[in-house]
């Protein structure tokens, strides 16, 4: 009885024992090596695998970032600044520093300045219904308002308003990964620096109709008039196709195209309130 | 036993109300918007300029490639503007408006009501009247005839299938052709057999039209080759791969072309239309469209002139009714809904149909159990609710692997669906980004 136990134990051990040296001689022989700074560049990744970055997850930008030679053009979003600066370091090298940037919503029509003149009754999702037609509204170009660019925000930092029906972005939570850019397919939300202290101008529109459908369509339509781009110092103002345009590399937050849009199209945030000036001149601004 | 397509197929409710109203010619409007891009393929390329005196029948923009048509004034008067204006896809895009004055026509156009039964053109002539007239198909889809008309090298035509189907409910533009302009059909098929080198055309025509099958099957022995067949009624037969199914029992392979298999289909309005071109020099700048709704006072059937607005010929039908909420351009099955009644008729405009509030509303969407009575219904054999599933999920390789692209966007699964789901929404949707993947791999 015994010996039988103990040729199964000698058996069991040698066999274990010389497995053992086939495994080791064949992870001997097929070892991939792999740079181990690729795990400590992601351990310093957000690990949200948003894409953002232009790879396919945190794990494909480290990878990228541990073999590229030129770090400049690599940035995460969602990470910013201090989190580039320790993949940096990481690796031996250091990291510019980016101007953060935050998802802008280029429209203002809400139901109260742009009229519902049909009625949508399809599934709900912004590409499908531009497949069908261009808009519930008088404009061709503003936002349907179904939601595209809230279904595919990892980050919960945008939701569509119940009052104006226009998508709001959550500045604090939004990583500017470009997920809504890409998924909205009126090429309405765009990535614009966040300015300091949150501080921005821009155009809130995107209508490229001449003035007078545009003002028909939507009562806060740029109608591409040019003024603001007359009276900006900076020279950051475009006007094409009978829309204005602001660089925000240019752009010195000055506020003159503000107060000069006649229709309201230009949008100041984060800007503290104004201070109340001479009667006359700020009405006449207010009431067009 | 009639005969029919063998999978798949729905029965909705006919509402052929306008069956027995004979085609009258709408008057002339004030204005006409024609746009530019009415067809399948590259926008026309305009020769006119604002400003410009125009004839009936007039080139008014050009063809710009193999797959594109010609367009011609459909009135006389003067060029207005030329302009991105809202036309039936729901988009701005360029159109040509001219103000209507007087009626003067091209004075090569045969405007004689004689009937020409001699053929006098060769294959090759008439290939290039179609051409030059701007003929698409009739039947809704809009591809450049000329196209369908060139049999690519080493492809051999056997039979030309012409559809009188109409199996869209509510729509009889088709019908009424066939019952008022039945010899004209006839020539027009006779031309299409000369350019295609058979000696064989049949006519389908579904069985809820027998007054247009005993005419035509009544006047069929005057022109040889051609045969007519009743069919048994089942939606989508007007579809291409199902008629060519139920006349000579032979499928298209997935992806082909009807042409891999020795036929060319051709609709009774298209032939109508060669006929036209051909022995009457006539460009196509006019066609039969149905007006109808349970609520409009006369649903009816009007020649009306390309560029003429919708809201014109509901005027003529009665007026819109009170309670109406949708009009919809095309059958109501495949047909869409336009957003502005001003919108112009354009080549392919077969009906506009306006429906009552009660009727406009989708129903409430409820949960898939699975019954597949999508599957049972889909006539190509697809399985619309794991489609609308990969769809939602954004799982557009797959879609192409389970055969999207046969999808013909009849409607039949959506309309059988118990749990009233978007289905051929989001497969319309895959079907675009499919395309856009394919696209992507070619370049």
């Amino acid at each position: 009885m015994s010996s039988i136990l103990i040729t199964a134990i000698l058996v069991l051990s040698i066999l274990g024992v010389l497995l053992a040296v086939v495994l080791y001689l064949v992870a001997q022989k097929f070892k991939v090596i792999e740079d181990p700074r690729i795990d400590l560049v992601e351990a310093v990744l957000p690990g949200a695998n948003c894409g953002g970055c232009g790879y396919p997850g945190c794990r494909g930008f480290a990878e990228a970032f541990v073999k590229a030679d030129d770090i400049t053009t690599m940035f995460c979003p969602v990470g910013g600044n201090d989190t580039m600066a320790n993949a940096a370091q990481v690796i031996g090298k250091t990291a510019e520093a980016k101007d953060p940037l935050v998802a802008v919503v280029r429209c203002s029509g809400s139901p109260e300045h742009r009229k519902r003149v049909l009625e949508y009754d399809g599934a709900a999702s912004c590409k499908l219904a531009t497949a069908l037609y261009s808009g519930d509204t008088g404009c061709h170009y503003g936002c349907l308002g179904l939601g595209d660019c809230v279904a595919v925000c990892k980050f919960d930092a945008i939701y569509i308003d119940p009052i104006t029906l226009l998508p709001v972005v959550d500045e604090e939570k939004c990583t500017a990964c470009g997920a809504c850019v890409k998924a909205c397919p009126k090429f309405i939300i765009e990535l614009r620096k966040k300015g300091p202290k949150g501080k921005r101008i821009y155009v809130s529109c995107i209508n490229k109709d001449k003035g007078g459908p545009a003002r028909k369509a939507c009562q806060v339509a740029c109608i591409g008039c040019g003024k603001c781009a007359k009276v900006c110092p900076h020279d950051a103002i475009t006007v094409e196709n009978n829309l204005a345009y602001i660089d925000y590399n240019k752009c010195k937050l000055c506020r003159k195209c503000v107060e000069e849009c006649p229709t309201g199209a230009i949008m100041e945030i984060n800007f503290p309130p104004r201070k109340q000036k001479v009667e006359g001149q700020t009405e006449s601004a207010e009431t067009v | 036993m009639l005969r029919t397509f063998a999978k798949g197929g729905v029965h909705p409710p006919e509402n052929k109300l306008s069956a027995d109203k004979p085609i009258e010619v709408l008057p002339l409007p004030a204005k006409v918007s024609i746009p530019i891009s009415q067809h399948i393929g590259a926008p026309a390329t305009i020769l006119v300029a604002k400003g410009d005196r125009v004839r009936v029948g007039q080139l008014i923009a050009q063809s710009s490639g193999f797959v594109s048509a010609n367009i011609h004034s459909s009135v006389s008067g003067v060029v207005d503007s030329i302009e991105p204006l809202l036309d039936s896809s729901g988009y701005k895009r360029p159109a040509v408006t001219i103000v209507v004055d007087g009626d003067e026509w091209e004075p090569a156009i045969d405007r004689s009501p004689v009937l020409k039964r001699e053929i006098s053109t060769d294959a090759e002539g008439i290939i290039k009247k179609i051409t030059d007239a701007g003929i698409v198909g009739l039947g809704g889809a809009t591809f450049p005839s000329h196209v369908k008309l060139s049999v690519p090298a080493g492809k051999k035509v056997e039979v030309l299938i012409i559809n009188g189907v109409e199996c869209e409910p509510y729509l009889t533009s088709d019908h009424r052709l066939m019952l008022e302009k039945g010899h004209e059909i006839m020539v027009g098929i006779q031309l299409l057999m000369r350019v295609l080198g058979v000696d064989k055309a049949m006519v389908g025509i579904e069985n809820n039209k027998p007054d247009a099958i005993k005419h035509l099957t009544d006047i069929s022995p005057e022109y040889k080759g051609i045969t007519v067949h009743a069919l048994k009624v089942k939606y989508p037969q007007g579809g291409e791969k199902q008629l060519i199914k139920a006349l000579i029992n032979r499928e298209v392979p997935s992806g082909g072309l009807p042409i891999d298999i020795g036929a060319v289909v051709h609709n009774v309005g298209t032939a109508y239309a060669v006929y036209e071109a051909v022995q009457k020099n006539k460009p196509l700048f006019e066609r039969v469209v149905t007006v109808t709704g349970k609520n409009l006072a006369k649903p009816s059937n009007f020649m009306v002139r390309i560029g003429t607005p919708v809201a014109e010929l509901i005027a003529a039908a009665g007026g819109l009714p009170e309670d109406s909420a949708k009009v919809v351009n095309g059958g109501p099955m495949m047909g869409k809904a336009v957003s502005d009644i001003n919108v112009p008729v354009t080549k392919g405009t077969s009906g506009i149909i306006v429906f009552p509030a009660a009727e406009s509303k989708r129903k409430a969407e409820s949960v898939c159990i699975r019954c597949a009575k999508c599957v049972t219904a889909c006539p190509m054999g697809l399985e619309p609710y794991l489609l609308i599933r990969m769809s939602q999920r954004m799982m557009f390789d797959r879609m192409e692997g389970e055969r999207v692209l046969d999808c013909m966007e009849c409607g039949s699964c959506s309309f059988e669906c118990p749990a009233n789901l978007p289905l051929l929404d989001y497969i319309r949707l895959g079907k675009a980004e499919v395309n856009k993947i394919i696209r992507a791999r070619k370049n």
